[in-house]
């Protein structure tokens, strides 16, 4: 379990690091908080010939929170966003992640990257249509580009970074008026991946009828399937629940067979659902 | 007083050191050493074609490649199998590296040693081994069906076929009793594989001077590596020295030995006369140590209406894995112990052990009681169910009784020893048991459920250990034994028997294990047996060291020894205040010296005066020193026991399996220390609910196992495990100078038998099979939906 030989860089600016992410394209990964790629290195799983160190790059680490949402910086680590408070469901999320002192390490811009369709942050990035920003060297100065979620969230382990591209920032759209969120999941252990996740949204228009609901699971497709239930949760939580049964993608594994998921994903968003619509009341 | 320590709960004196990073573990020593690594089989079942090591010839800092035509004739030899037995017909161990075939996934082909261990993985990623793939042989079932063998030579995969049965008094056979009883049940229980999983892998750590050979090794039996190590290499055993350092936990998977590593890493330091280690990492753990747990069993029962059991037929498959290297230690001891606490009218009990293309298996804490508590305990529920009856009223009416001790089973246990039970208090118990956890309350209340296990825990195996105690002439006491510490506390209970013997304060004494310079006879760390056997030699060794102390400070004295005492480290004339002299001091006295090298010493030396001129310096017979040896061998092994209750939630949605409470009444004899038992039950119950809800080995059909990091094998974590309490009950054995027996496995023995029980009692639904996941419990509600 030791990583096989690589070039390990360094760089001290975001220019720096651009530039060397250009120079080393395919054969380079980015590190972060390092919580799945070190790992990944020493099962062998992946030999990168270059190793591009971002956590020396100032002005990466920044979360800014404003009306119409939060912009967490690549180097923003869990706890950190956690602890911040400044998105509810962001919060809520972060602390189902993993366990404390690997959230004071991982990145939540690099739990986007990493894209494991069982990870929560990836399906609240989805469920509030968030986006990522990506930058990259070109003509000798810093481009980017701004991509929505679902572009995003490409399949399972696979993001929308290209080679050379660093993921400098990810934006999650606050939640607004009358509207609650919740995230429901069953892990394994405290802490875990969960077998599967359920992230809700709920709207609630000015009469406390359901103006729009949305959710998001985790761990039941190649990607955090995003279902909106606004039509169905007319007959209820239940028939909600039921709706989001129906686009879920779960297979059988070690730890839980198909059937278990499905049905345990029609507990969740019930949950979740419920949950969400009487945050939104208590906030109207 | 604070010499009287044995029974106090003395605080664990090895945590500051363990807890603040001064542990020295396997891979904290020899830092310029070379590293091994190892290339090891993909395949579960493969003929080797060809080795070509030429791609990695280049890697920079790589010294040595070797594969099994490399290895001098005694070390190329299988490894020994450790314990035959006359039912092991067709015992077989691996070579320590493969020799043409591999038969699991993990086992070792090649071995590589260069600078350091990142450049032998490189190396042993750029070896290519040409293997041809053989069918693989998995699970219990395909194994016995032996359409495909796993050793060309073992038909039907058969490595052992082993019976014992024990007639009724009426001379009646155990079918023959079922017959004839009013009500039979006959049903199938299945335990997973699981393992030891210690958080410190193994390790092996050789040093080679070209004369003498040091080995550290991350071991449960340092004395016996050495005695393997010396045979394999034709090394005098003197010119041999093992010594475990602090091991960061063993449960049993350590027993087993000598490890291809360990004869193959001390090998490679006296071939190249370097420095030489190995620290073994996660994954080669889970593929290439050992397993356990994994079998099935066949129960028949009849029993009256009052749910006496009048005959129990139990028939089970083990697997034994790839290779026998320890023996069949494990079915032994689930077809014996299988009976805990009970009398049970005629026992047979048969077992096939059969080989499959998978990891070994040797024993893990509890080394097949679980399985045997899980057939006996769920025997007891299935029982309780079918009449109607309360689960512990039909325990009851089965136990042996107070006054019926010592109890004799007529069978044969693990140690070739009559399974015998020296004393026990099993009706008490579960009065305290049923108390503690408020059974009668809790019976029947809906929305959870409430279980209970019983078992007997035969501890304290011979053949024997020793202790050795010496006095300095500071007055410290060093205590030396020669089995090792994977943390279980020896340095703390050592030193309090020892305290507590010699009448001086806790302070003053040290204790060293596992270390073949301090101690060279020795067993090991094992079946619960470190408090029992270890411990009564050290309590032996004192009381020869306080005879000697007596006798010599007798004479300073001029007192009879007899009206002596030792406290506080100073011995005095029993009700004469000022008549005193300091163990230290009897320590001079005891070592007549001709030379001073302090102020000590100089009451030693021949011009010190008070010499008596008739007698030599040494007395004759005597011994220069104040120290003593002395070795305890048990007649047979000592019964522990204990009951577990569980309270448990099922969510009604989700299926989780939430444990509420749980409750442990242990009985080991005279407690040492109630805080370490404490500790051992605490650690045990961990593991245990990590069987029976988490931890499992996952086999594909091709023979990979799928779980192999701590990403999937689900070994629970401390928010995952329930508080425990405790209660003691204390029936001392009469088998030893001390009173002890056991407690190393204790906690994790019946905790899959209690869950299964408490999830049966809140679904309804018979539960015959662990571990459990919700996923698992969901298909069972399913079914029974179903139905
Ligand atoms: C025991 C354990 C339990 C865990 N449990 C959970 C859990 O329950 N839920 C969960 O969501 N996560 C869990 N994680 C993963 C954790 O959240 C990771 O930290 C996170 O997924 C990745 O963040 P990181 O900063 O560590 O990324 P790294 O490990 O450094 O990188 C991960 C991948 O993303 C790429 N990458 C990282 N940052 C960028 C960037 N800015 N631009 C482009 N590419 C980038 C890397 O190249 C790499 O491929 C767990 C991890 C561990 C070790």
């Amino acid at each position: 379990m030791k990583p096989p030989p690589f070039e390990y860089h360094a760089p001290r600016d975001l220019d720096d690091a651009l530039r060397t992410l250009a120079r080393v394209g395919t054969d380079g990964k980015v590190l972060a908080g390092g919580q799945s790629l070190i790992p990944m290195l020493n099962m062998r799983l992946m030999a990168p010939a270059h190793l591009v160190d971002i956590n020396r790059v100032a002005s990466l680490d920044g979360v800014e929170a404003g009306a119409a949402g939060v912009r967490v910086g690549a180097l923003a680590r869990h706890s950190q966003v956690e602890r911040g408070r400044s998105h509810p469901l962001l919060t809520r999320a972060l602390r189902l992640v993993a366990h404390p002192v690997i959230r004071n390490r991982g990145t939540v811009v690099g739990s986007l990257a990493h894209a494991d369709p069982a990870a929560e942050l990836p399906a609240v990035l989805a469920v509030l249509d968030g986006s990522v920003r990506l930058a990259r060297w070109e003509s000798g100065r810093i481009a980017t580009r701004e991509v929505g979620a679902r572009e995003f969230l490409v399949g399972p382990m696979e993001s929308a970074v290209r080679p050379g591209e660093l993921a400098v920032s990810a934006f999650f759209p606050a939640l607004g008026p009358r509207t609650g969120a919740a995230f429901e999941e069953l892990a394994r252990r405290h802490g875990d991946y969960a077998l599967a996740g359920v992230c809700a949204v709920v709207r609630l228009d000015e009469d406390g009828q359901v103006a729009a609901a949305r959710v998001a699971c985790t761990g039941v497709g190649p990607v955090p399937v995003v279902v909106d239930v606004t039509e169905a949760s007319r007959d209820g939580w239940d028939a909600a629940a039921r709706r989001v049964q129906e686009e879920i993608e779960p297979e059988d594994d070690i730890h839980a067979s198909a059937a278990y998921r499905r049905h345990l994903v029609g507990v969740l968003a019930g949950r979740a659902l419920g949950g969400a619509a009487r945050e939104a009341a208590g906030g109207a | 007083m604070t010499t009287k320590l044995f029974g106090e709960p003395v605080r664990r004196r090895e945590d500051p050191r363990l807890l603040t990073g001064q542990g020295r573990y396997l891979d904290d020593l020899g830092r310029d050493a070379l590293a091994a690594a190892f290339v090891r089989s993909p395949h579960a079942h493969a003929r080797i074609r060809d080795i070509d090591v030429t791609r990695a010839l280049d890697v920079p800092g790589l010294v040595a490649i070797y594969t099994w035509e490399d290895l001098p004739e005694r070390v190329a030899r299988p490894l020994p199998l450790l314990i035959p037995h006359p039912a092991l017909t067709h015992g077989r161990t691996a070579y320590p590296l493969a020799r043409e075939i591999v038969r699991h996934v993990g086992e070792a082909v090649v071995m590589v040693v260069a600078a350091d261990r990142y450049a032998a993985e490189d190396a042993c990623g750029l070896i290519d081994v040409d293997y041809e793939p053989l069918k693989a042989v998995v699970g219990l079932e395909e194994a016995v069906q032996g359409a495909q063998l796993v050793h060309e030579d073992v038909p039907g995969n058969l490595g052992t076929h082993f019976v014992q049965e024990v007639a009724g008094l009426d001379g009646r056979g155990a079918r023959e009793a079922i017959e004839a009883a009013p009500h039979t049940l006959a049903f199938r229980l299945d335990i997973e594989r699981s393992a030891s999983t210690p958080l410190e892998g193994r390790g092996v750590y050789a040093r080679w001077d070209g004369r003498d050979l040091r080995v550290y090794s991350s071991t449960q039996t340092s004395s016996s590596v050495r005695m393997a190590v010396a045979a394999a290499l034709q090394l005098p055993l003197t010119q041999v020295e093992v010594i475990a350092p602090d091991v960061g936990g063993g449960f049993g998977v350590k027993i087993v030995h000598p490890w291809p590593e360990e004869v193959l890493v001390p090998w490679a330091a006296m071939t190249l006369g370097r420095e030489v280690k190995w620290a073994e990492d996660r994954r080669e753990h889970f593929i290439s140590s050992a397993h356990e747990r994994g079998q099935v069993h066949y129960v028949r029962v009849g029993f009256d209406d009052d749910g006496r059991v009048l005959g129990l037929d139990v028939t089970f498959l083990h697997d034994h894995g790839a290779y026998t290297h320890y023996g069949i230690i494990v079915p032994i001891i689930t077809s014996t112990q299988l009976l805990g606490p009970y009398k049970i009218g005629a026992y047979r009990v048969e077992f096939s052990a059969v080989y499959t293309n998978t990891v070994q298996v040797t024993p893990y804490r509890g080394a097949g009681r679980p399985q045997g508590a899980f057939c006996m305990e769920r025997t007891m529920d299935k029982i309780a169910r079918y009449l109607g009856k309360d689960r512990t009223v039909v325990r009851e009416v089965n136990f042996i009784g107070p006054d019926e001790f010592p109890y004799d089973q007529r069978m044969i246990f693990q140690d070739g020893r009559p399974l015998i039970y020296d004393s026990g208090n099993y009706p008490e118990m579960l009065r305290m048991i049923k108390e503690l956890i408020g059974w009668d309350e809790h019976v029947g209340r809906p929305g959870t459920g409430i279980g209970i296990g019983c078992y007997v825990e035969g501890t304290g195996v011979g053949p024997y250990e020793g202790g050795h105690v010496q006095i300095t002439s500071d007055g410290r006491v060093h205590v030396s034994t020669g089995l090792t510490s994977q943390g279980q506390g020896h340095e703390t209970v050592f030193a309090q028997i020892a305290a507590t013997e010699l009448g001086v304060p806790i302070e003053r004494v040290s204790v060293v294990t596992g270390d073949t310079r301090r101690f060279g006879y020795a067993v090991g760390t094992f079946a619960s047996r470190a408090a029992v056997v270890s411990g009564s030699a050290i309590a032996l060794a004192c009381r020869k060291v306080r005879e000697k102390a007596l006798r010599i400070a007798g004479d300073a004295l001029e007192a009879d020894p007899a009206d002596l005492e030792i406290e506080d480290g100073v011995v005095r004339v029993a009700g004469a205040p000022g008549a005193t002299i300091p163990l230290g001091t009897v320590a001079v006295l005891a070592n007549p010296l001709r030379y001073a090298f302090d102020e000590e010493a100089t009451r030693a030396t021949p011009f010190a005066g008070a010499a008596d001129f008739d007698r030599p310096p040494v007395a004759e017979g005597d011994e220069p020193g104040l120290e003593g040896r002395d070795f305890y061998s048990p007649i047979r092994s000592t019964f522990a026991a204990g009951m577990h209750a569980a309270i448990v939630e099922t969510d009604p949605d989700t299926a989780e399996i939430r444990v509420v409470r749980y409750a442990v009444v242990h009985d080991c004899g005279k407690l040492i220390n109630p805080m370490l038992v404490e500790g051992q039950i605490h650690g045990g119950v961990a593991q245990g609910i990590g069987g029976a809800l988490y931890e499992r080995m996952v086999y594909d059909a091709h023979g990979q196992l799928v779980n192999a990091s701590f990403m999937d094998f689900l070994m629970p974590y401390a928010t995952e495990i329930p508080h425990v309490e405790t209660a003691h009950l204390e029936t001392p054995s009469p088998l030893n100078p001390l009173g002890v027996k056991g407690a190393g496995e204790a906690g994790v023995i019946p905790v899959a038998a209690v869950i299964a029980s408490a999830v049966e009692d809140a679904e309804g639904i018979e539960i015959d099979r662990m571990p459990l996941s919700p996923s698992e419990l969901f298909d069972l509600r399913t079914a029974r939906d179903m139905k």
